[in-house]
């Protein structure tokens, strides 16, 4: 594992310069890190794996453009996840949200307008402190060591105390089966089957391979930044050192690693 | 003594094949739910309890009828007790098998529900009202069961019953907190994150379950040839009294808190059961309704003599029942979730299979139940009428 | 000795036991026999040691158990690569490493899985490579 963490450290280290370095804003390790994932089982070597000790995600609101759904076309599609068509049976990883419910303890009326209308983008927020873990009566959401909240689709009852659990309303329900509502299934990744909870894994498959989110990928504003909050030099650290930012109630204890640049 | 339950009038087999044939209807939507997945019910991914664990949280405060007649006659020695307390706990089998019955047919992949012993999680308030739940349900059929072929056999029962009668006092409190536990626990569910719902839960409970067994009691004195005695039902009226006068003014304290403090995370939930929320007023008739009656019941059990009109007392337990069912079996559960985290207003309304399915439980239900209190009836004509 | 309501007690054992035993007589004398599962798949016809991760026997008794920890390593606790007892390192998937060589579900899974009525729910989530890509 010791490979693992200098392999991180250098590409932490890489992604510093680039940060210090203002002409180079895009993040480094995504541009180096993308490999073909074609020749298994070495894409899958640990060597290779992007890893961390608390994986973070920082968004950067203001970046995002009025239409935008780029990210959620992408980690959809990566994901299979279905789209039913209507609210009731609805399926979701990530999508945008108005600024005034995803921050109902900091929106007022006099905020500024441009701030207000703004709709950023919403998905789990892998907490350092995850109450669906703890409810969970079959072990089947935990946690990595990395801090990623996971589903294990295996073992999952579909009892929902998760999504009572959780106070973002990141999780969702296979009320029926999904695979007849996915455009195009993406092989690489398996769907899931009715009576399951699921929700954002922060592409632990894609991390296995060294390849960083979707999300992040598919961003042409370059407005998520993905890193280990563990690791002081990491590029969402020297981020969220320059900017204001806020976290989903915070108040709640929850550690949420969703970081709002406002 | 199973064999007495195959003895009856025709209006027994009349209602058993009633209870069947609403049995069945269940099972044919549950067989249907199996195939298609939840996707059946009216529950959403905002909205994701429905029904189904209302009636579960509804009914853990049913089968705490049993601990109402035992604590007062093995703790206190109180004699008119003595002949119901079998009552009391069949009551509570019945009602617990149901909860156990409404917590399987929402689960999303009910094939797998043994995971929750496999994978045992201390953590989960779920998994420990999985043990509360089972362990209450044994220690009454081994109570009720026992001391009922004692009865029969005119022998005092054995002496290990005792001590699992006193465990079962604690462990009917413990039912409810523990259930309670698994709504008070939640962050960001305002509606349910406050300490005082356990207390809600018993208080409720205790009104409920015993109002539920004067019914029967009265039932039975009326179709069943079985007198639980005057002194019996009073002192169960009394029961019901005050337990229903703790649930409403904990509701009260709760209406207190939320709208004197006016936050609005706390206050807009109960906003929406009682005067509805952004036009969305699907339960504010409901509640109203369970209000007025619970205030109604409420007037009627502590006027004495209405109190002791078996006709009135009918009416006023089935009052605090139905005001009870509406508040934890329709209320309680969905207005947690409405509005949402993301302050959707999501409105929810069971399906018809949904309703049929838990018409199928509950039908199971009262048919443990008929069966139960068939045997007890039995077993008490042949001492009465040897 | 006298027992009561004899003739249908006896009735209704004779009922149980024909009922009971049912299966086991009205399948006398036609064996089913074992299905044929079929290895002519374009990679495995490449392959020069034609080797499973494990070895045959090992694999037609354990594979379930085998998968099931693969399953658990892998999604539980990050471990995705399985090293075989004779040193070769293969991905834990189902569908992207079992159904690369096996890629004829048809012909060599679901035969003896029918023929068994073993019912395994694996591919009501994993893709089978050849049916998305259409």
């Amino acid at each position: 594992m010791t490979t693992n963490r200098r392999e991180f450290l250098k590409i932490a280290g890489v992604s510093t310069l680039s940060l210090i370095a203002p002409a180079i804003v895009c993040p480094a390790w995504a541009k180096e890190k993308i490999i073909p994932v074609s020749n298994f089982p070495e894409a899958l070597s640990p060597s290779k794996a992007l890893t961390a000790k608390r994986w973070a995600m920082a968004i950067d609101a203001s970046k995002c453009p009025a239409d935008c759904v780029d990210c959620i076309a992408a980690c959809h599609a990566t994901h299979n996840v279905p789209d039913f068509g209507n609210l009731k049976d609805e399926v979701k990883w990530i999508w945008r949200e108005d600024f005034p419910h995803i921050f109902p303890e900091v929106n007022h009326s006099y905020l500024p307008k441009i701030a207000r209308a703004r709709r950023p983008i919403v998905l789990c927020n892998q907490c350092a402190n995850p109450p669906c873990v703890r409810v969970c009566p079959t072990k089947a959401t935990f946690q990595r060591q990395d801090g990623i909240v996971m589903i294990d689709y295996h073992r999952c009852i579909g009892c929902r105390l998760c999504m009572a659990a959780c106070p973002y309303g990141a999780r969702s329900m296979n009320y029926r089966d999904p695979r007849p509502f996915i455009t195009r299934i993406n092989p690489d990744y398996p769907t899931r089957t009715k009576g399951v909870v699921e929700k954002c894994n922060f592409c632990e498959e894609r991390l296995a391979k060294g390849l960083g989110p979707a999300c992040v990928l598919a961003c042409k504003e370059k407005a998520l930044v993905f890193g280990d909050m563990e690791n002081p030099q990491s590029e969402i650290r020297l981020l969220l050192e320059k900017r204001f930012n806020l976290l989903r109630r915070a108040s709640l204890g929850t550690k949420p690693q969703i970081y709002y640049i406002v | 003594m199973l064999e007495k339950s195959l003895k009856g009038s025709r209006g027994y087999w009349i209602w058993i094949i009633f209870l069947l044939i609403v049995t069945a209807i269940g099972f044919i939507f549950y067989l249907r739910q199996l195939d298609y997945g939840l996707g059946v019910t009216g529950m959403s991914r905002d909205v994701s309890w429905g029904l189904y664990i209302a009636q579960f949280t509804f009914l853990v405060g049913i089968a705490a009828s049993a601990v109402m007649l035992v604590l007062p006659y093995y703790l206190h020695d109180y004699k008119a007790f003595g002949k119901i307390t079998v009552l009391g706990e069949f009551l509570a089998v019945a009602a617990v098998i149901m909860c156990v019955l409404f917590v399987f047919v929402d689960l999303g992949q009910p094939s797998r529900v043994m995971n929750v012993l496999l994978h045992p999680s201390p953590t989960s308030i779920l998994f420990w009202d999985m043990i509360v739940l089972s362990g209450y349900l044994l220690i009454n059929i081994f109570t009720g069961w026992v001391i009922l072929s004692c009865n029969r056999k005119e022998i005092p029962p054995p002496g290990w019953v005792k001590p699992l009668i006193y465990l079962s006092i604690p462990w009917a409190i413990s039912i409810h907190t523990v259930t309670a536990f698994i709504y008070a626990g939640l962050p960001g569910r305002s509606f349910w994150l406050t300490a005082i719902m356990a207390p809600r839960f018993l208080a409720s409970a205790f009104a409920s379950g015993p109002a539920l067994l004067i019914i029967f009691c009265l039932i039975l004195k009326r179709y069943g040839r079985f007198d639980a005695g005057e002194k019996a039902i009073q002192a169960l009226s009394k029961i019901v009294a005050y337990a229903l006068a703790a649930s409403i003014f904990f509701v009260l304290v709760e209406l207190f808190t939320a709208f004197y403090s006016q936050i609005p995370e706390h206050a807009q939930h109960f906003l929406y059961l009682f005067n509805g929320l952004e036009g969305h007023t699907k339960l504010v008739v409901w509640m109203w309704t369970s209000a007025a009656l619970a205030f109604a019941a409420l007037g009627m059990l502590i006027i004495p003599p209405i109190r002791r009109n078996d006709g009135w007392l009918a009416v006023a337990c089935v009052f605090v029942f139905v005001s009870l069912w509406i508040e934890k079996g329709l209320g309680l559960v969905v207005t947690g979730f409405i509005p949402s985290p993301l302050e959707a207003i999501t409105e929810y309304v069971p399906t018809g299979a949904e309703i049929a399915i838990t018409l199928g439980v509950w039908a199971i239900g009262f048919m443990i139940l008929t069966i139960l209190y068939r045997i007890f009836i039995a077993v008490h004509d042949e001492k009465e009428n040897p | 000795m006298k027992i009561y309501n004899g003739g249908k007690i006896v009735a209704g054992i004779v009922i149980f036991i024909i009922v009971v035993t049912f299966p086991f007589w009205y399948g006398k004398g036609k064996p089913s026999p074992p299905p044929q599962l079929s290895l002519d798949t374009p990679a495995i016809a490449q392959l020069q040691d034609k080797r499973c991760v494990e070895d045959v026997n090992f694999m037609r008794a354990n594979h379930m158990k085998l998968l099931d920890a693969w399953r658990d390593e892998s999604v539980r606790e990050g471990k995705r690569l399985y090293t075989a007892k004779d040193g070769r390192t293969f991905e834990k998937s189902l569908s992207g490493a079992c159904l690369k060589c096996h890629s004829n579900k048809e012909q060599f899974c679901d035969r003896c899985h029918n023929y068994l009525a073993a019912k395994p729910s694996c591919f009501s989530c994993h893709n089978i490579p050849g049916e998305v890509k259409k």
